[in-house]
């Protein structure tokens, strides 16, 4: 598992503003002797068949020396397998053609329960449904990190200084918000955040921020929502 | 079977060492058998303030090494009998502690010990994960300063997530110990209130230690306050941090300036 980190960067001529995004990413790795790795592989799929379906996948080619034609032949054996790749690592980049996917870098390891978890191994029965949202109810402390791309997130409690709540969705903080909360981060402008009393690092909705320097004082440990119409973010006091 | 307490903080120079050693000396006044470990291998310090450092042969490392055992390295107090110190090495490194010896070495600790509080250094690195892996309860000792506020909330989360207790989805008991409380300085909100400091960490609180230059005096002269200080109002303050504890209530005293701020101290919020 990785996460990918991108540049941002914005282009000077013409109004096409480029924004960064962080994504999630299941990271396999191929070990020598590529067709044993490739029946491990059978072999795992056999217990947990459609669970790369619609996944992103980054290919990590680190532990083994291929050509190009030899990878392009592994991307297409995992693509019978139903794993799409979306990009490459560790391979030198002369030796990607416009055929193969991207080269990726500055991928960080991330934990595998909480994306994993998102959708079970097996097809779920019709009834049940994704879970699109995240009850968090202990409080956020200084360092950690809750990422949850799928929905809205909920913490019954403090967000602490140093902490940070990323949501696909709304975040609501039934506590004091000290940290870092962004909202709206798989491009859901309609996304909110909430929290009974502002004392925020930063809010940011669709990658629109503002710092705690940026905030108005008035908020200030107040009840208060956060929400995007156009490019701006606003602010306001709940009563 | 003894208890295994982590005295912890995140920042350094916040009253960790002092306190091991004036919680430790506190409860074995009391007649139980009480062993003060230092896991600050590399830059110790407990020997110092325990008035031991002219008496250490063996040390931590030595045991988890298997270079000694145990008894050997101990170091029982001058003072109080009951009372002992398991020193850190100076020459070696955070490296030279492994998880499994550390393991054995709590393990044996506890089975003779009725308390074993462990000394953390400062960070949130190896020799600081290590102190606390295997512990049943932790002191977080806090400064009313937002840095140390913050470390502190740090350091909780890695209590609540890097400990064997955690692991095993146990629930780690946490005290919070506010050490170097300036009344003066809070009343005028240069400091941060105890209110504050127990609003952002939301855990309960075992004693607040007013900052007092005969600490500083105990330190130096290799005696925790609770041996050589005991009528001094820090050494109070640790006394009855130390029955707490131990599960006796207590009325929590907030120290105040002198003439009775206590109206101001209260409700005020420092920047």
């Amino acid at each position: 598992m990785v996460e990918v980190t991108e540049l941002s960067a914005t282009r000077q001529r013409g109004a096409m503003p480029l924004r960064g995004r962080s994504y999630m990413a299941f990271a396999l790795t191929p070990a020598p002797p590529i067709a044993d790795w490739l029946g491990e592989l059978d072999a795992w799929l056999r217990g947990a068949s459609g669970f790369f379906a619609g996944r992103p996948v980054v290919l990590d080619l680190s532990a083994v020396t291929l050509t190009s034609s030899a990878i392009a032949h592994l991307i297409s054996e995992l693509g019978t397998r139903g794993i799409r790749i979306m990009g490459l690592e560790g391979v030198a980049a002369e030796k990607l053609g416009p055929a193969l996917p991207p080269l990726v870098s500055g991928g960080r390891a991330a934990p595998v329960e909480a994306f994993s978890s998102r959708q079970p191994a097996s097809p779920p029965p019709a009834r049940d449904r994704e879970p699109t949202s995240l009850l968090v109810d202990t409080p956020v402390r200084s360092g950690q990190s809750i990422f949850f791309p799928d929905g809205d997130v909920t913490v019954l409690g403090s967000v602490g200084s140093g902490a940070e709540v990323v949501a696909g969705g709304s975040i609501h903080i039934y506590g004091t918000l000290r940290g870092r909360a962004m909202a709206g981060t798989s491009g859901r402008r309609s996304a909110r955040i909430f929290c009974t009393r502002l004392e925020a690092e930063l809010l940011a909705i669709d990658g629109y921020y503002r710092t705690a320097e940026d905030l108005d004082a008035k908020l200030l440990s107040k009840p208060i929502q956060a929400w995007l119409a156009g490019e701006t973010l606003n602010i306001s006091e709940i009563d | 079977m003894g208890k295994v307490i982590v005295v912890t903080s995140g920042k350094g120079g916040v009253g960790k060492t002092t306190s091991t050693a004036a919680l430790g000396a506190a409860l074995a006044r009391t007649g139980q058998n009480v062993v003060v470990v230092d896991f600050d291998v590399g830059l110790r310090n407990l020997d110092l303030v325990m008035g031991a450092e002219r008496r250490v042969v063996f040390d931590l490392i030595n045991v988890v090494q298997g270079v000694a055992k145990l008894p050997q390295a101990l170091i029982r107090d001058k003072r109080l009998e009951t009372l002992y110190l398991l020193p850190a090495s100076q020459t070696r490194d955070k490296d030279a502690l492994t998880e499994e010896g550390i393991a054995q070495v709590i393990g044996d600790l506890r089975s003779r010990f009725d308390w074993v509080i462990c000394d953390s250094p400062a960070g949130i690195e190896r020799g600081a994960t290590l102190a606390m892996r295997f512990a049943d309860e932790a002191i977080i000792v806090a400064n009313p300063e937002v840095s140390s506020v913050r470390d502190s909330d740090r350091i909780i989360g890695l209590l609540d997530s890097k400990t064997v207790k955690a692991e095993r989805g146990e629930r780690m008991a946490k005290h919070l110990l506010i050490a170097r409380f300036d009344p003066a300085r809070a009343a005028r909100g240069e400091m941060l209130s105890v209110e504050d400091v127990l609003e952002i960490l939301s855990i309960p609180l075992l004693g607040v230690i007013p900052e007092s230059e005969e600490v500083l005096r105990a330190s130096n002269l290799g005696a925790p306050i609770t041996i050589c200080g005991q009528q001094s109002a820090p050494a109070h303050a640790y006394m009855d941090a130390a029955r707490r504890l131990a599960g006796e209530e207590i009325e929590m005293m907030i120290p105040t300036e002198k003439k009775g701020l206590l109206t101001k101290l209260f409700g005020r919020r420092a920047a």
